[in-house]
């Protein structure tokens, strides 16, 4: 299985050092390895992401898929194998963090806002801090993204006075206050009651019909089968299989992937 | 002012309540001058051993064996030996290796005087609990929050400026106001260097005057109203960090 997923992307590798062309894939990982100690959780990972793609990663707990997503944004990095991000070797020892997470944003399950700042602080900090943008258009920008997600009543709030679903909706701002050209999102619906889930998927799904390259590690089966342009089945270290979601939740080719389905609630 | 130090004169001769401290201008002026000193003593070792605090828990999360190796050693020896032995090892044998600096009217001083000694020894001392304060409050902040900022671009010196120490210093401030006022206590052990501190002209005033009694009485009210000032700052402090969801126990979201 791992040797087909490789192989059906063989082609579309850009050789590194040429510059991202746009119609080269956001994301490109080729036989990605990861081990902590002597537990594999990658096992050679292949896998690639259009540009402008929602793409949901699915599968059972501890089949690698939240450590497939930290390592496209270095915060994980790889024993072996490659990955591309807008033709950024992220997998390369001298890699340029800054560079590399100017341009992929990341929300967590957790939300992880800065508790001693306010919603509006926590978008402006990176931009001011990290890019050493200008204080008025960061603020501009930070104030019209809060009001996107509807949020602007509650940008002098701390985050510890906002809702699960405000925290998450503040921390994807946080990120796109950045600019970034692809969003990582790892499993940011888990802890959310299902008004706030709703809430949290349209905000995604908005971020989609912009033409941002959207990565979700997700159990929310009916946002892959109704959003997704591609979803990507993992177990076991490996990406068993992918497809368009018509596919995979129909007709999927794997005995392990139907299996996982089956036990699946829409 | 006048009529409130003559109060003091009455005191003694109505009540036998001996305070030269108020009533005598030679003895007011050396006991206040002890007090200055005392502060002095006080706000320079507060701020080094804070200095030293952030520095050394700094060195602690680095990634250089050696620098982490060098602040746990100092650590060790300076936060498990008693201060009075660490000022008189310092002035008496480290201060007499020093080089002296010439006068210009012959003869020659130390390099560092006791007061100076003295703030070198508290700043080690108390810094040397510090760097475990900070070290706590540094390693408290979730690992979750700093991949955040991680994510975001922020590097080492950023996410410490803007997330960690921040967040770290609301964490360990109840154990850093009580180190610190510990450390304004201890600045009383410069009396055995012989710098003319609070303790130190005190001393001399109840040898002059044979007023042990109410000297004692001074100086305890003195250093209670000190500290409390210090304490109520601390608090104060506190109070203006807090934000809504994090350390929160027992007090207002």
């Amino acid at each position: 299985m791992l040797d087909l997923a490789a192989d059906r992307h063989a082609a579309a590798v850009p050789s590194p050092g040429l510059l991202p062309r746009t119609d080269s894939p956001a994301v490109v990982l080729t036989d990605v390895r990861k081990s902590f100690g002597a537990s594999r959780v990658l096992n050679g990972v292949s896998l690639s992401i259009p540009r402008g793609n929602v793409t949901c990663v699915i599968g059972p707990s501890g089949s690698g898929k939240s450590t497939l997503l930290r390592c496209i944004n270095a915060l994980t990095p790889v024993d072996s194998g490659s990955v591309l991000v807008d033709g950024i070797a992220v997998h390369d020892p001298a890699l340029d963090k800054l560079a590399l997470r100017r341009r992929v944003g990341m929300v967590f399950q957790q939300y992880n806002l800065f508790p001693h700042k306010t919603a509006l602080e926590n978008v402006m900090m990176a931009p001011i801090h990290v890019l050493g943008e200008d204080r008025e258009e960061v603020e501009a920008r930070a104030v019209a993204l809060l009001s996107r997600i509807r949020l602007l009543d509650k940008a002098h709030s701390y985050p510890g006075a906002l809702s699960g679903g405000q925290q998450q909706r503040v921390a994807i701002a946080r990120s796109l206050a950045m600019r970034p050209t692809i969003m990582l999102f790892d499993e940011v619906t888990a802890a959310l009651d299902p008004v706030m889930v709703k809430e949290v998927l349209a905000t995604v799904r908005d971020l989609a019909d912009d033409g941002i390259t959207c990565i979700l590690v997700t159990h929310e089966m009916g946002f892959a089968r109704d959003v997704a342009d591609q979803v990507c089945f993992t177990d076991q270290g490996i990406v068993v299989e992918e497809g368009p979601p018509e596919k995979i939740f129909t007709n999927p080719d794997d005995p392990r992937t139907r299996d996982f389905l089956g036990h699946v609630r829409f | 002012m006048t009529g409130v130090w003559d109060w003091f004169l009455w005191l003694y001769e109505a009540h036998g309540i001996n305070l030269p401290v108020f009533y005598d201008s030679y003895d007011r002026q050396r006991f206040f001058a002890g007090l200055l000193t005392t502060l002095e003593l006080s706000v320079c070792s507060v701020v080094a051993s804070v200095a030293i605090g952030l520095v050394g828990a700094w060195a602690l999360g680095s990634g250089s064996v050696v620098a982490r190796r060098l602040v746990q050693g100092y650590v060790h020896a300076f936060r498990n030996t008693p201060p009075l032995i660490q000022l008189s090892f310092l002035y008496f044998a480290v201060g007499n290796l020093l080089p002296r600096l010439e006068m210009a009217g012959g003869g020659s001083r130390p390099l560092l005087d006791g007061f100076a000694w003295a703030v070198v020894t508290l700043s080690l001392f108390g810094g040397a609990f510090n760097v475990e304060i900070f070290r706590s409050g540094i390693e408290a902040v979730p690992a979750s929050t700093v991949e955040a900022a991680e994510a975001l671009g922020f590097n080492r010196w950023r996410l410490h400026r803007h997330v960690v120490l921040p967040l770290a210093l609301r964490i360990c401030l109840p154990a850093l106001s009580n180190n610190l006022v510990n450390l304004v206590k201890t600045s009383t052990l410069a009396y055995a260097i012989g710098v003319p501190e609070l303790l130190y002209v005190s001393a001399q005033v109840w040898a002059d005057a044979m007023n042990v009694r109410e000297m004692m009485n001074v100086l305890l009210v003195t250093y209670v109203g000190m500290v409390g000032l210090l304490s109520f700052g601390l608090r104060r402090l506190e109070a203006a960090l807090r934000v809504p969801g994090l350390g929160t126990v027992g007090g207002q979201p």
